[in-house]
């Protein structure tokens, strides 16, 4: 058991990470907190992806010197989905960041809890 | 090739334009566009519908000519194309009897990226019905969410970004849970297209070694996709998001976006791990269970809601849950069921959300019950479109909802396991008596007169089209239930081929 995750620490470690980030994301209740959390989870599988992408002593899929064989160079594919999942990870953060911002601006906590108290005694909104 | 092969490709090009174009174009002129352009689409989707009905097989797009192993591909069949083609006429329905309200909840200047975000939306619906591709189901899974969110919060009050903000929340632990999944699928399969995946899945499942890390590579995926589309127990953000969106994103956020969530989650069953593979599996079971706890726990909490939205949407919860339980019932005949129900919730819950403003708008604007009494008589119209789709959710014949619960029922006995039949019989039951409860009551309240002054609502015609258009396709689903079964199962074969 303990030699499988040493074999395979990279993976563990992803794991893992993911792991903590969940459950910042689900049981913190600041929500800026929250968001380093969800950051901390897709860093864990951004970093499961690349592990599993690379193979040891091989070179990144340029062809250099004239070597085209495929046993040469590692697989782009999981390289290319880490870089898609980033992009999408920052456009998602962004927005919870702007939902924030408004959020505190009309009830000066960052608490989810006590933002949730505040609205239910909140008449205006019919 | 025939041209009509590429008509999937571009519903999906042509809404991510649009919604570019609409960010460009004033308020109403949007709204124009986007009721002209959601018509285009629905005329470019039933030709792929009649085209696959005519050629009796699906079709594979491949994007830039990249074969299996490697490209990025399109699927359509007649099951994505019924799915596609319902999603964009409730879409349209949303948008045409909702518009009113938009224009009254929005500020003046951001009509237009209402408009904008929509056809986005509809971007994203097209390319989870038509992907088959794992990874781009995720990414554009990621823009429903965003677009999701965005047409809950252009009604800016403080209630409604405190919903986005708990709604995102659940969201992304959703598809963190599900990237996370693909993730492990593709390490264990090396694929990330569904049918190579498939036929690695196959090989990998007669392994018994790697069966208990295939069972959780799914799970992980089906967990984050049963979060996303509310599942009990993952219910709880459901009032708070339908209840204070203006009413067109009401309508959509219920009816297309979760549905959107439990296809793919029913298309990676079928395409990429295989029904069989997936019978081995406890997971089913647990869908089964969770499924029936949401039926019931779902409409014990409609019925203490204290405002009709709210209890319209822990409806939802419960109707959620009627789809997993088709789901995991498992057989032709549970998928079949599975998917009718979304055909059928989906246009009956679109009717109610679009229904409930027009009642309240008449009682001063306030929802909760007490001040709806007599505005079925206020309102005739809306009146009389809210009992239909009551009726319809309570499984009166004649409507969807009847004919859905039939189609459960028959899954139930054709399951042929006793415990099954037994929890499923007595799920409907008393899923159906307390639906009966809630509706029947709101019924009763919307027509009892309170001896106000019966000022009666005057509205344009125009309102009533996309809700006649709701009505007739719940009508025509519960009487001619057997066409649609029929186009269903002609979809599911195409899958297993």
């Amino acid at each position: 058991m303990i030699e499988n995750l040493l074999i395979n620490n990279e993976e563990a470690v992803a794991i893992i990470l993911f792991g903590i980030g969940f459950t910042m994301l689900l049981f913190q209740r600041n929500l800026i907190k929250k968001l380093i959390g969800m950051n901390i989870m897709d860093s864990g599988v951004f970093l499961f992806l690349a592990s599993m992408g690379y193979i040891g002593g091989r070179k990144a899929p340029i062809i250099t010197d004239g070597v085209t064989s495929r046993t040469a160079y590692i697989n782009p594919v999981p390289a290319g989905l880490v870089l898609t999942g980033i992009v999408v990870s920052v456009s998602v953060t962004a927005i919870m960041l702007s939902l924030t911002i408004r959020l505190y601006k009309r009830y000066h906590t960052l608490d989810l809890d006590r933002i949730y108290v505040l609205s239910k005694h909140q008449t205006e909104d019919r | 090739m025939d041209f009509i092969t590429n008509f999937p490709l571009f519903t999906i090009m042509l809404s991510l334009f649009s919604g570019v174009l609409c960010y460009m174009l004033k308020g109403k002129a949007a709204r124009r566009y986007t009721i002209f352009y959601e018509l285009l689409l629905i005329v470019l989707v039933s030709c792929v519908l009649v085209y696959t009905l005519r050629t009796g097989e699906a079709f594979t797009y491949v994007m830039g000519e990249f074969p299996a192993p490697w490209g990025n591909e399109i699927r359509a069949g007649v099951l994505e194309a019924l799915l596609a083609l319902a999603f964009l006429v409730i879409m349209l329905c949303a948008v045409f009897a909702g518009y009113r309200f938009v224009d009254t909840d929005l500020d003046e200047s951001k009509v237009n990226l209402y408009y904008s975000l929509l056809n986005l939306m509809t971007a994203a619906l097209m390319a989870l019905v038509w992907t088959n591709d794992l990874f781009t189901g995720y990414v554009f899974l990621e823009i429903l969410t965003l677009t999701s969110c965005g047409i809950l919060i252009v009604r800016e009050i403080g209630r409604t970004t405190l919903a986005a903000v708990r709604y995102m929340i659940l969201n992304l632990l959703g598809s963190g849970l599900f990237l996370l999944g693909v993730v492990l699928l593709y390490d264990l399969t090396g694929h990330l297209l569904m049918v190579p995946m498939h036929e690695a899945v196959a090989e990998l499942a007669a392994d018994p070694a790697v069966m208990p890390v295939l069972t959780m590579a799914v799970g992980i995926l089906t967990i984050g996709l049963a979060i996303k589309s509310g599942l009990f127990p993952f219910h709880y953000w459901m009032p708070d998001t339908y209840g204070w969106a203006t009413p067109s994103s009401a309508a959509i956020l219920s009816s297309l976006v979760s549905k959107a969530y439990i296809f793919l989650l029913f298309k990676t069953y079928a395409r990429a791990i295989g029904f069989s593979v997936i019978g081995k599996m406890p997971i089913r079971n647990i869908l089964l269970v969770l499924g029936i706890g949401g039926m019931v726990v779902g409409s014990m909490q409609a019925i203490r809601a204290n405002n009709i939205n709210r209890m319209v949407a822990l409806s939802s919860a419960a109707q959620i849950g009627y789809i997993y339980m088709g789901i995991g019932l498992g057989g032709t005949s549970g998928y079949t069921a599975a998917i009718f129900h979304i055909l059928a919730h989906a246009l009956t819950k679109s009717l109610l959300f679009l229904t409930t403003p027009r009642l309240a708008e008449v009682s001063g604007d306030d929802l909760s019950f007490k001040a709806l009494q007599g505005s079925g008589i206020r309102n005739r119209d809306a009146g009389v479109f809210f009992t239909i789709g009551a009726l319809s959710m309570i499984g009166i014949p004649i409507f969807a909802g009847f004919a859905s619960k039939l189609q459960f029922g028959l899954a139930a006995v054709e399951s042929r396991s006793s415990l099954k039949l037994i929890l499923v019989m007595l799920a409907l039951a008393v899923s159906s008596m307390l639906n009966a409860i809630y509706f029947i009551r709101t019924i009763i309240r919307i027509y009892a007169r309170d001896g106000r002054d019966m000022q009666r609502a005057h509205h344009r015609a125009g309102y009533n089209i996309p809700m006649l258009v709701l009505v007739g396709a719940n009508v025509f689903l519960g009487l001619f239930s057997w066409v649609i079964i029929d186009l269903i199962h002609k979809g599911l074969n195409m899958f297993a081929a």
